[in-house]
């Protein structure tokens, strides 16, 4: 191994071959590796390219409804007596979640490259109606494949990508889960090579999509350092945020890498606990391995067959992660943590009622860790939690898991 | 080191005996231990005297990117009967107490050799009698992950050209590749539409002028008539879901063996009269 010598920066990943540190690269079959490289240019370019900034921003501005607002959560701050908490609000944007910022960028680059036919892979369905939306709006084909559990338990969200036109092709291998999803995507794309565009919904995956996936959700971060500046007068002192893949805490975390007074704290889904074969949490319960593309942390048998991953919220159900938190992991630049199922459900409830705003089930694990955490950090904590999207595609999970506890559905009694 | 049937011995003097014979090597793939370890130990012994010329052995992984269904029914089929990469090389082994003589390639992804530590994985390959390795998500721009390890210690690292390796690539992907270069006939995955004789000798023409490393063709060959058209300019023609359906028609594990071997024996000999 080459050891490079340490730059002062640890916001200039990967290296020329898609590594951070150990993790990454491009281990894909040689069908995809023309295509790969093709669209590493074609992003270079872009970037350099100010019409294509220019585009972005706009689009992201007027159709999306960027900024998203940094909002103080004064009753939860209050009901949890330590650490004032605020939420970054993507839960407002366009299709209800964080994802559109990446579909949106990656469609452009599409349609740069020539490409008429997108295909996605989707977990929650989130990914999946941000792409369905774009392609609508720029006119492509669209296909999306969706793990036949998930297309179950979101089925709303199914709905809305069949009544944008999308195509959504019910995956059933495996557990039936994003992880299956992905394997077929990357059958049809390495099959209808010279037409189509993949975009990919998270950090992970060949070099360059962990990278571009990143740069696309860094708006979030961008926004957060402007906004806690301009209420508080400082950066945060931690930034918390829920982990599948981890495309809305890399967007989070990347521009706060260099500033080493701000913790960073991902959640992983910890589904029944760590200590049950039945979770998410690829840091806490995996190890190295090579799937889709890039070397990260899996969850795996001794063998190196994949583990399938189990989180009540289909957006974390995936045995791996992006390579860039496998490498923030290994530097030990931010912190991984996990949350059960039933904390999530607590924390989904809890926002429900102290601030009005119903939370997605992905996003619920970070603010279970923000529960765990806040009451023992002092008032003048800062904190900023990723809201990073809306939980009324959850609802159905939502009422099976919380109907009788909370009394979901039944008549309510006048007091 | 040097041992009397090196790996780079068992492929190249295999390919060099078909040329002199005039005729296409006939190379058959077949999933280990579907669909379970005792028939699958039993196809595989049968192939060589069935008219297999080197024999590709699937190695199992629960996600098979680049297989169509036929290979990820069988993969997982292989799993569930409690294949292991350990029971993988043992067959190897078996089969080397009666066949000295017919090449062997380890065909699958990286996963479960990097899970086991390449070096063990390659030393234990090597002894179980293995010539050669295919691992189809490690392109040559990770030749150091696995390719030169291989090539180190005596076993024979095979790459896969497609339609999309354009003149650019194609000296990378020739670079390192020994015992023979694999031919993927349309852009897919494995089990997909028969590819268009014409073209691809195109192809197969195009790659002889960088190189003269044995050619085999594969993806999408099912049928002695396919065999036969791609046989005629190849130096190989690879057939593998269409055994690994073969496998699967019997009503008996033993049927479905003898389905395996019975159209192994029918490829054998429409590649015989090819040309």
């Amino acid at each position: 191994m080459n050891q490079q010598r340490p730059t002062p920066s640890l916001r200039h990943g990967p290296d020329p071959r898609g590594f951070f540190g150990d993790f990454g690269g491009r281990f894909v079959a040689e069908t995809l590796m023309p295509l790969i490289l093709d669209l590493e240019q074609e992003y270079d370019a872009a970037r350099q390219d100010p019409t294509f900034a220019d585009e972005l921003a706009s689009l992201s501005a007027d159709y999306v409804g960027r900024q998203s607002p940094l909002y103080f959560a004064e009753r939860l701050t209050e009901h949890l007596g330590g650490a004032r908490i605020y939420l970054k609000r993507e839960d407002l944007m366009h299709t209800g979640a964080h994802k559109i910022n990446n579909a949106l960028g990656q469609i452009l680059l599409a349609r740069r490259m020539g490409k008429r036919r997108i295909i996605a892979e989707t977990g929650a369905g989130m990914h999946g109606v941000a792409t369905a939306t774009v392609a609508a709006r720029f006119g492509m084909d669209c296909v999306i494949y969706m793990g036949s559990t998930d297309i179950h338990r979101q089925q709303p969200n199914v709905q809305r990508m069949q009544l944008l036109g999308a195509k959504v092709i019910p995956v059933t291998a495996g557990d039936g889960t994003l992880k299956d999803a992905m394997n077929e995507a990357l059958r049809d794309w390495v099959t209808n090579v010279d037409s189509t565009f993949y975009i990919i919904g998270t950090v992970a995956g060949p070099h360059p999509y962990p990278a571009l996936v990143r740069d696309f959700q860094s708006v979030i971060g961008r926004e957060v350092r402007d906004q806690i500046t301009a209420k508080e007068g400082r950066l945060p002192d931690s930034l918390v945020a829920c982990i599948g893949g981890g495309s809305n805490a890399m967007g989070l975390f990347h521009p706060f890498l260099d500033d080493p007074e701000v913790a960073l704290v991902g959640v992983e889904a910890a589904g029944e606990g760590l200590d049950t074969p039945r979770h998410a949490a690829s840091l806490k319960g995996g190890r190295s391995g090579v799937l889709h593309g890039n070397r990260t942390f899996l969850l795996q048998d001794d063998e190196g067959q994949i583990s399938d991953a189990h989180s009540i919220s289909a957006g974390l159900d995936y045995p791996g992660i992006g390579p860039e938190h496998a490498w923030l992991h290994a530097i030990e630049r931010a912190e991984y943590v996990a949350a059960t199922d039933r904390e999530a459900l607590d924390a989904f409830t809890l926002l429900c009622r102290k601030e009005g705003i119903i939370p997605a089930l992905e996003s619920s694990h970070a603010l279970a860790e923000v529960i765990k955490r806040a009451p023992r950090l002092p008032a003048d904590h800062l904190m900023v939690v990723n809201l990073s999207g809306r939980g009324d595609k959850d609802m159905a999970t939502a009422t099976e898991c919380l109907a009788d506890e909370l009394g979901l559905g039944k008549p309510d009694q006048q007091d | 080191m040097t041992t009397t049937t090196t790996a780079e011995g068992r492929l190249a003097r295999r390919f060099a005996e078909t040329r002199q014979q005039g005729r296409a090597a006939l190379v058959t793939y077949i999933a280990a231990g579907d669909p379970d370890y005792d028939t699958s130990l039993a196809t595989l012994k049968g192939l060589g005297e069935a008219g297999a010329d080197v024999i590709e052995l699937g190695m199992p992984f629960t996600d098979p990117m680049a297989d169509g269904t036929a290979i990820q029914h069988a993969t997982r089929r292989a799993l569930d009967a409690g294949q292991t990469m350990d029971k993988t090389l043992e067959m190897v082994r078996q089969l080397r107490r009666t066949d000295q003589q017919t090449p062997v390639v380890l065909m699958g992804y990286y996963n479960p050799i990097y899970a086991r530590g390449v070096t063990r994985f390659l030393d234990q390959a090597k002894a179980a009698g293995v010539d050669g390795l295919i691992v189809v998500d490690l392109p040559p721009e990770h030749d150091d992950e696995l390719c030169l390890p291989a090539n180190q210690a005596g076993l024979n690292f095979i790459r896969l050209a497609t339609p999309t390796t354009d003149a650019r690539r194609l000296p990378g992907v020739l670079t390192n590749t020994s015992g023979f270069l694999y031919y993927v006939s349309s852009n897919g995955v494995t089990g997909g539409a028969a590819p268009s004789a014409e073209r691809v000798q195109q192809e197969v023409a195009r790659i002889r002028e960088h190189s003269d490393i044995p050619i085999a063709v594969g993806f999408g060959i099912r049928t002695a008539a396919q065999a036969r058209k791609i046989g005629a300019f190849a130096d190989g023609v690879v057939v593998g879901s269409a055994l690994i359906d073969a496998q699967a028609s019997g009503d008996t594990p033993a049927e479905g063996t003898q389905a395996v071997l019975e159209l192994t024996r029918e490829l054998a000999q429409a590649l015989t009269g090819a040309r």
